[in-house]
């Protein structure tokens, strides 16, 4: 299962990460998760929202520069060495990651680890394979 | 006091305007025979090649513009056949904006001449070591001081551009005493010497500098650095390349070599001659080329001609250094770019023509910076991708340009508009 990521351009401006965080809030959209890729000239905003549909409404309403991706969202267990079993799977399968970040639930109290990888269906079935699951839309927008 | 022609350096005015006559007499006749463009262009005026008696009649030809060349490219405005021409030189730019100019083995003796001028002007004779730095190729500029420093029986070295180690490791070799290149290339060079504390080992005395607008300043800051002379030299393609004028001693503007080209001064707006010390656009006719003769080219440039006596001899008239252009060309290091051309590429890699071209002098370096607005369409979740899209961008802008520039992705309806126009320019430079 792949969940939907919104990514938003966000110009290399003081105030304009706190304009677009304050965009979401404002149209009642939670954030489930987030992670900046920088560069000398703009950002990326990677986003796991509450409701990923009305989050890109309101964005495109606001003029932002938005895209949805489809990213692995895989629960792991709060323990040493949980992730590095993950990443092994994937780079058995010469799966690669283009990222990947990291954020802890105060429901479930375990951890969740959102991957970008160029074939997801692939990496969901080896991971399957391994009886790893990947968090569908429902457990994560509702956490 | 030297020259390299004083005959003609220094004749009366009389001699040169009568020299000025019976050239452009006899070019008006042969490009009116030979060559299609120029007699449609002055039938339409109603003008036949007896009109022409003297050069006080050259204001009522036509004017010529880059346009025309544009137009009649690539052999429209030749006024020979093939087989008698022996090189091209061209602008920079391409598709659409590239100018090419023909010469015959005469032109090229006579382009050199001029370059060969100017070294004089600037204190060279045969046993100076001349390096050359200037780009070599379809530029004017190495190929130019190159066959001037050969007239004048210099040592030459032909670097041609970048590689600055290399550089200054030939300068230190071999004695280089005159440094020919763009002024922001003498001061980078100058300020690399001076990081390595060579500079008591250099033996440069003098440098002719142009192809591109410099400020006294800068003058002053790179004779400093490299304790040197640094003279002003000017020229474009069109007209033969550098060496139409060139500096003296006296260092208050460039003396043009009138022999071979007459130079007007004109309202742009309206295209009518204005008197001797009044700014405006400067025209000029080319009368002694054999290929590639042009009859009152437009040069955008705008600047002031002045016939005041000089210190240094010559009779040449001077003209002051160009203070901007008439139209929206921009001189960048050296390199003409025309916004038009920046919006073809964008439009080419799918970029909106939403764009903004910011230039500045950085340490006496043009910086070089292509905004353009993000689109959807161009956004991507991952770094790469979009990082990918912008150096395609950049690699396009320099095969269209022949300079890079760096590209910055900005926000969507970011870039600043006046009154509904977006403002495609903004040049920082103080010169």
């Amino acid at each position: 299962m792949t969940i939907d990521q919104i990514s938003v351009f966000v110009e290399n401006n003081p105030g304009r990460l706190a304009e677009i965080v304050a965009i979401l809030g404002n149209g009642g959209i939670d954030l489930r998760a987030m992670s900046i890729a920088d560069t000398a000239d703009f950002g990326i905003l990677r986003l796991i929202v509450s409701d990923p549909k009305q989050a890109l409404a309101i964005l495109r309403a606001a003029e932002c520069i938005v895209s949805v991706t489809q990213v692995l969202a895989v629960p792991i267990e709060d323990a040493p060495g949980s992730l590095a079993r993950i990443l092994r799977l994937l780079s058995e399968a010469e799966i690669s990651i283009e990222y990947a970040y990291a954020f802890i639930t105060r429901k479930q109290g375990n951890a969740y680890v959102i991957f970008r990888v160029e074939d997801n269906p692939r990496a969901v079935s080896i991971l399957a394979q391994n009886n790893v699951k990947t968090a569908g839309a429902d457990e994560i927008y509702d956490l | 006091m030297s020259y390299y022609q004083p005959e003609t350096e220094c004749a009366s005015q009389e001699t040169l305007r009568a020299i000025q006559s019976e050239k452009l007499v006899k070019t008006v006749r042969r490009v009116y025979d030979n060559v299609a463009y120029y007699r449609n262009l002055m039938q339409e005026k109603g003008l036949t090649p007896d009109d022409i008696r003297s050069a006080d009649d050259l204001s009522k030809l036509p004017f010529l513009s880059k346009d025309d060349l544009r137009e009649a490219y690539p052999y429209g405005l030749l006024a020979l056949p093939l087989t008698d021409v022996v090189r091209i030189q061209s602008t920079s730019g391409t598709t659409g904006k590239r100018v090419v100019a023909f010469y015959t083995q005469n032109d090229l003796d006579i382009w050199e001449d001029c370059c060969a001028r100017a070294i004089v002007a600037a204190g060279g004779d045969k046993n100076d070591v001349v390096h050359v730095s200037y780009g070599y190729g379809l530029f004017t500029g190495g190929p130019g001081l190159n066959g001037g420093s050969h007239k004048v029986g210099s040592l030459t070295l032909p670097m041609s551009s970048g590689n600055t180690d290399r550089q200054i490791q030939f300068m230190l070799d071999l004695g280089s005493t005159i440094l020919c290149c763009t002024p922001s290339y003498a001061a980078f060079l100058g300020e690399t010497i001076l990081q390595h504390g060579l500079q008591d080992q250099i033996k440069l005395k003098a440098g002719i500098f142009g192809a591109e607008a410099w400020s006294e300043e800068m003058r002053r800051d790179i004779e400093k650095m490299l304790n040197i002379k640094a003279y002003d030299i000017y020229g474009l393609t069109e007209i033969s390349g550098p060496g139409v004028s060139f500096e003296c001693s006296e260092q208050t503007g460039m003396h043009i070599n009138e022999d071979h080209f007459i130079a007007e001064i004109i309202n742009p707006q309206t295209g009518e001659v204005l008197p001797e010390g009044t700014k405006g656009e400067l025209v000029f006719t080319s009368i002694s080329k054999e290929a590639f003769p042009l009859l009152r080219y437009r040069t955008r440039d705008i600047c002031v001609l002045n016939r005041q006596p000089c210190s240094c001899g010559r009779t040449l008239i001077k003209m002051a250094k160009p203070m901007g252009r008439s139209d929206d060309m921009l001189i960048i290091r050296g390199i003409n770019v025309f916004p038009s051309q920046i919006e073809t590429v964008l439009l080419n890699c799918g970029f909106p023509a939403n764009y903004q071209i910011i230039v500045d002098r950085v340490n006496y370096t043009d910086t070089f910076d292509v905004q353009v607005e993000m689109t959807p369409e161009m956004f991507s979740d991952t770094v790469k991708r979009i990082s990918s899209r912008e150096k395609d961008l950049v690699t396009s802008l320099r095969a269209m340009l022949g300079i890079s520039p760096k590209v910055t992705l900005v926000a969507p309806r970011s870039i600043a508009r006046s009154e509904g126009k977006a403002v495609r320019v903004i040049d920082k430079r103080k010169i």
